[in-house]
């Protein structure tokens, strides 16, 4: 029950790296007023990124690639996704997703 | 749709404003939170570090794939560089998501904004996100509302998962470990929906995802996301100087 030093200073150094993108864009683009394309491209991140992860989330497991063939999570991620059209809510959404997914792995 | 950029002070606080609906606005979050949590505690206590350790984790780094790589490596006793060179890497794409916040606090100072963007998540990004539509700028009471009970919650999901990880050995069987997934899936689809352009959103999320499963297959490892976000971000832009 005690922090051990040589991982508090990983932790720290962990938290030090992480800590540095998450502020330093909002610390300085604020202040600037960005020109058109720039904010044009920015508007694309968020569907970009949100994508990206789940794209990486579906496809890759264990830092393995798996397309089409038995993947459940791809299965259970479609069904997710008709979830969130239909209901329009996140809460609901990722219960589903979860229920979806206990019901696959138990079938599987 | 509000014009005055440079006077939202002046702007009367509307309900939609306030720490306590920044609260609510995170609550669809928190069950993700909660299972991912749970599932990183339970990882990180069979990885060896004590309850302190995951508490301090948790309250520091406060990034849930980072601390499940965190976890793996230390189980794995990798060194201290190649732990937090992953870590860097893995979290960059933060710079992403605090560039695309940064012109909606444009009314806050320097201070105010590294406040905001120190507790930046992937999900209080798409929160954020989904509420910009029609604004320009987005209320600083609001966000925290929404950064610190995801961060509280975040934590004590952590401790949870350590302290009653001994008898749940294998999160995944519940299925909870799909929470995160699913939670994305709900931010693009509700960020999809509210944007009304939905032509070039679908293009660019296409994009997103098969470039970074090709970069995946590839083996490019935590820079896929990256790359794949400033690659669909600029297909994106660049439909749209074509229409």
């Amino acid at each position: 029950m005690e922090i051990r030093w040589h991982i508090f200073l990983l932790i720290v150094g962990a938290a030090a790296v992480t800590f540095i993108p998450r502020i330093v864009p909002l610390a300085v683009l604020s202040r600037f007023q960005l020109p058109a394309w720039a904010m044009q491209w920015l508007n694309h991140v968020p569907i970009a990124i949100m994508a990206a992860l789940v794209g990486q989330e579906l496809f890759t497991h264990d830092g393995r690639t798996s397309l089409f063939s038995n993947n459940i999570e791809l299965l259970g991620g479609i069904l997710t996704f008709a979830a969130a059209i239909w209901t329009r809510s996140l809460l609901i959404t990722v219960v589903i997703g979860i229920v979806c997914m206990l019901i696959l792995r138990m079938m599987w | 749709m509000q014009t005055n950029v440079t006077a939202p002070q002046s702007h009367r606080q509307s309900h939609n404003e306030t720490f306590l609906q920044g609260v609510k606005d995170c609550v669809p979050t928190l069950l993700g939170y909660l299972s991912i949590g749970f599932a990183a505690g339970v990882v990180e206590k069979t990885a060896g570090l004590s309850i302190a350790e995951i508490a301090l984790l948790s309250v520091l780094l406060y990034a849930g794939s980072a601390q499940f790589i965190f976890a793996g490596m230390i189980g794995a006793s990798a060194s201290v560089t190649g732990i937090i060179f992953t870590i860097f890497f893995v979290n960059l794409r933060h710079i992403l998501l605090s560039a695309a916040l940064s012109p909606y606090f444009r009314h806050l100072s320097p201070i105010k904004n590294i406040l905001i963007g120190s507790l930046l998540t992937d999900e209080t990004f798409g929160v954020a996100s989904n509420n910009t539509a029609g604004r320009q700028y987005l209320s600083e009471r609001w966000m925290h509302g929404l950064n610190v009970t995801a961060y509280l919650n975040w934590i004590a999901a952590n401790i949870a998962g350590a302290y009653l990880g001994q008898w749940i050995t294998n999160p995944e069987k519940f299925g909870l470990d799909f929470a995160l997934p699913a939670m994305f899936i709900g931010l693009l689809v509700l960020q999809m929906a509210s944007r009304g352009k939905i032509a070039v959103d679908i293009v660019v999320a296409l994009s997103a995802v098969v470039i970074v499963v090709v970069m995946n297959m590839m083996s490019f490892g935590s820079v896929s996301i990256i790359a794949a976000t400033i690659l669909a971000s600029t297909i994106g832009m660049v439909i749209g100087k074509w229409r």
